[in-house]
């Protein structure tokens, strides 16, 4: 954790520094080596979003007649493609579909990472480091070596073509990183509170569940938010395993039902889209430092 | 209460010794490992493990889907070897991992630099780099397939409409302009992973070292090279490895926007493994496709492994 605090708190310690040698550059100096590259970048950044939503807006006509009206702007928007996805199509199936994949894969891997990766730091077995490692291996195996083999099994266990088998999957790719986040937060946890518990009589599962549990509890929102976003973001698992129209995910549904010859079909398309990412920037804008450390503290440890 | 004295042997003698078979099963300090470790074991391994194991012995048979397969020996991979489709794709994917991975390292290093200055709304601008991390990639690609659209393509009308060119681009119709364009979208998914990684490598680097080579009248370059780089470099290694790794097996941003096409030119090891084992049905085939990546894979994780034993003697360790 100490990693992670510092990479949280380091923004602020290091505010102070900059502030400190930032006297040395001039302001047209700034502009120029720092405001305008970063601009760009940003600007290069946002643009695919910005189309996305003005495509979602655009009324039909203005979409493909570019010489009548300025194609970076939009007159009269309207809500006809969102109102079309929600109401003509089973888009809601579909996004319902992802939240409740998404949602209980990540509780199942944090169930599985929180014993796990208590058990590594905290009852520290013979060879608990040895299994630290494999179980951080299993972070390198990408899912696109493994979807054939996976679907022969999912096939043989009577799995395939239900969100079950996506519920099952998804952990393998979860777990690996929530368990090795959570054991850099159980590690700065003193274990003397835990001898004491031990000392009063506690179980394991008490001392886990009443006082690590509640310590560590950034942790646990970190690896789920990081999690929810790795399901929701999983396509060629999805996409192998599911078959019917009703149990597709978002990701899945937009790639195989929306793509038909129709020259008005970007309006709905770019409105699917938009939809589908809302859920997750939200959920993203609100818990942004978890995220971020996060996605730094599984590097760094 | 009885258990944990037990199991603690703080108990004194003469105490409730006789625990049944029961309690010392469900608390001595192994069976509770066990119980702790059972979950991650059986998810690991049913679906992780097992797999793995199972897809090379899949590479050696002609299983089709619905049909155990028989054992065929190398038949899969020298029918591979003598399919230019095959090595196509190896070339491709190597291409488009090389490029984009020297693309994005450069940029995002690049922006880590100067999202680490002194700019005003540093922690907003920091969330909007991440956003194109967040949005599910396929969604973005699907984007990215309308703004490289061969009538539409806002690009193509900005550039006619600055004179540039008399006709529009056919971007994702040209075998080099679709590649140009998959990698391009790629480095744009890529770019705010690997910057604000380095950014939060860059923040834990002590600001005297700064203040001391700037006394000493160190140039920005020789400030860069001699300090940030040598300093970032455990953390470079450790993010390039996952950039490459899943570079190298990227298989939904191709798939969203040209499935391979046209004419296989944008076809990676992943998509060519899926169309020709879930699609064509071949299912041994596409495993030895997934399982040809597999040297790949450890190569680039030997590679990090290498630079991450670096650390031992950065951090005033023996160079072991």
């Amino acid at each position: 954790m100490s990693v992670i605090a510092s990479a949280t708190q380091g923004g602020r310690i290091h505010a102070d520094h900059s502030e400190g040698m930032a006297y040395l550059e001039t302001l047209p100096r700034r502009i120029v080596t720092t405001y305008i590259p970063l601009g760009l970048i940003l600007i290069v950044l946002l643009f695919p979003f910005y189309w996305m939503v003005l495509t979602a807006i655009k009324p039909d006509e203005q979409l493909i007649d570019m010489q009548r009206y300025n194609p970076f702007w939009v007159v009269s928007p309207t809500l006809k493609h969102v109102n079309k996805l929600l109401f003509e199509t089973q888009y809601p199936r579909w996004l319902w579909n992802t939240m409740y994949v998404s949602v209980a894969a990540t509780a199942l891997s944090l169930l599985a990472s929180v014993l796990a990766a208590y058990a590594i730091v905290r009852i520290r077995y013979k060879g608990a480091n040895w299994i630290g490692g494999a179980i951080f291996l299993g972070y390198l195996v990408p899912p696109s070596i493994l979807f054939i083999p996976l679907a022969t099994i999912i096939q043989q266990y009577g799995l395939f073509d239900s969100p079950l088998a996506l519920i099952l999957a998804y952990p393998t790719i979860l777990i690996p990183f929530s368990t090795w986040l959570l054991m850099g937060y159980f590690k700065t946890i003193p274990y003397e509170l835990e001898e004491c518990a031990l000392i009063d009589g506690a179980s394991r599962l008490q001392i886990l569940t009443k006082i690590i549990l509640p310590l560590a509890v950034p942790g646990l929102i970190s690896a789920a938010i990081f999690s929810l976003t790795l399901c929701w973001n999983e396509f060629i698992y999805a996409l192998t395993f599911l078959s019917s129209t009703n149990n597709k995910t978002v990701p899945v549904a937009i790639v195989s039902e929306f793509v038909d010859g129709d020259i008005y079909r970007w309006g709905s398309l770019m409105a699917g889209a938009l939809v589908g990412s809302l859920p997750l920037v939200i959920l993203y804008s609100f818990f942004v430092d978890y995220y971020v450390s996060a996605m730094t503290g599984a590097v760094k440890e | 209460m009885a258990n944990v004295a037990v199991k603690m042997a703080v108990s004194p003698p003469g105490t409730r010794r006789s625990v049944s078979t029961w309690q010392r099963v469900s608390v001595s300090k192994p069976w509770l490992a066990v119980w702790f470790m059972l979950p991650t074991a059986l998810i690991l391994g049913l679906f992780l493990a097992f797999p793995l194991v199972k897809g090379i012995w899949l590479s050696f048979t002609d299983t089709r889907i619905g049909r155990p397969g028989a054992f065929v020996g190398l038949e899969n991979y020298l029918w591979l070897w003598d399919d230019s489709v095959f090595w196509l794709s190896v070339f491709n994917t190597l291409l488009y991992t090389g490029v984009a991975s020297v693309v994005k390292f450069a940029i995002g290093l690049y922006l880590a630099l100067l999202l680490n200055k002194h700019i005003p709304f540093k922690s907003l601008i920091r969330s909007i780099v991440l956003i194109p991390f967040v949005v599910p990639t396929v969604l973005s690609a699907i984007a990215f397939w309308w703004i490289f659209d061969s009538q539409f393509s806002i690009i193509s009308w900005s550039l006619r409409q600055m004179g540039l060119i008399e006709q529009n681009i056919n971007f994702l119709g040209d075998a080099n302009w679709a590649r140009a364009c998959v990698i391009f979208a790629n480095i744009w998914r890529g770019i705010p992973f690997i910057a604000i990684t380095l950014l939060a490598g860059l923040q834990t680097v002590s600001p005297s070292l700064y203040e001391a080579a700037t006394i000493d009248g160190a140039t920005p370059w020789q400030i860069f090279t001699r300090i940030t780089l040598p300093l970032l470099t455990p953390i470079i290694a450790v993010v390039m490895t996952f950039s490459v790794l899943f570079t190298f097996t990227d298989f939904q941003l191709i798939w969203a926007m040209t499935r391979g096409g046209p004419v296989n030119a944008t076809h990676l090891m992943a998509t060519l493994s899926y169309q020709r084992g879930i699609l064509s049905n071949q299912l041994g085939e596409g495993a030895a496709i997934a399982t040809a990546m597999v040297p790949f894979l450890l190569g680039a994780i030997m590679i990090s492994w290498f630079g991450l034993q670096r650390r031992a003697w950065q951090h005033g360790g023996s160079d072991s």
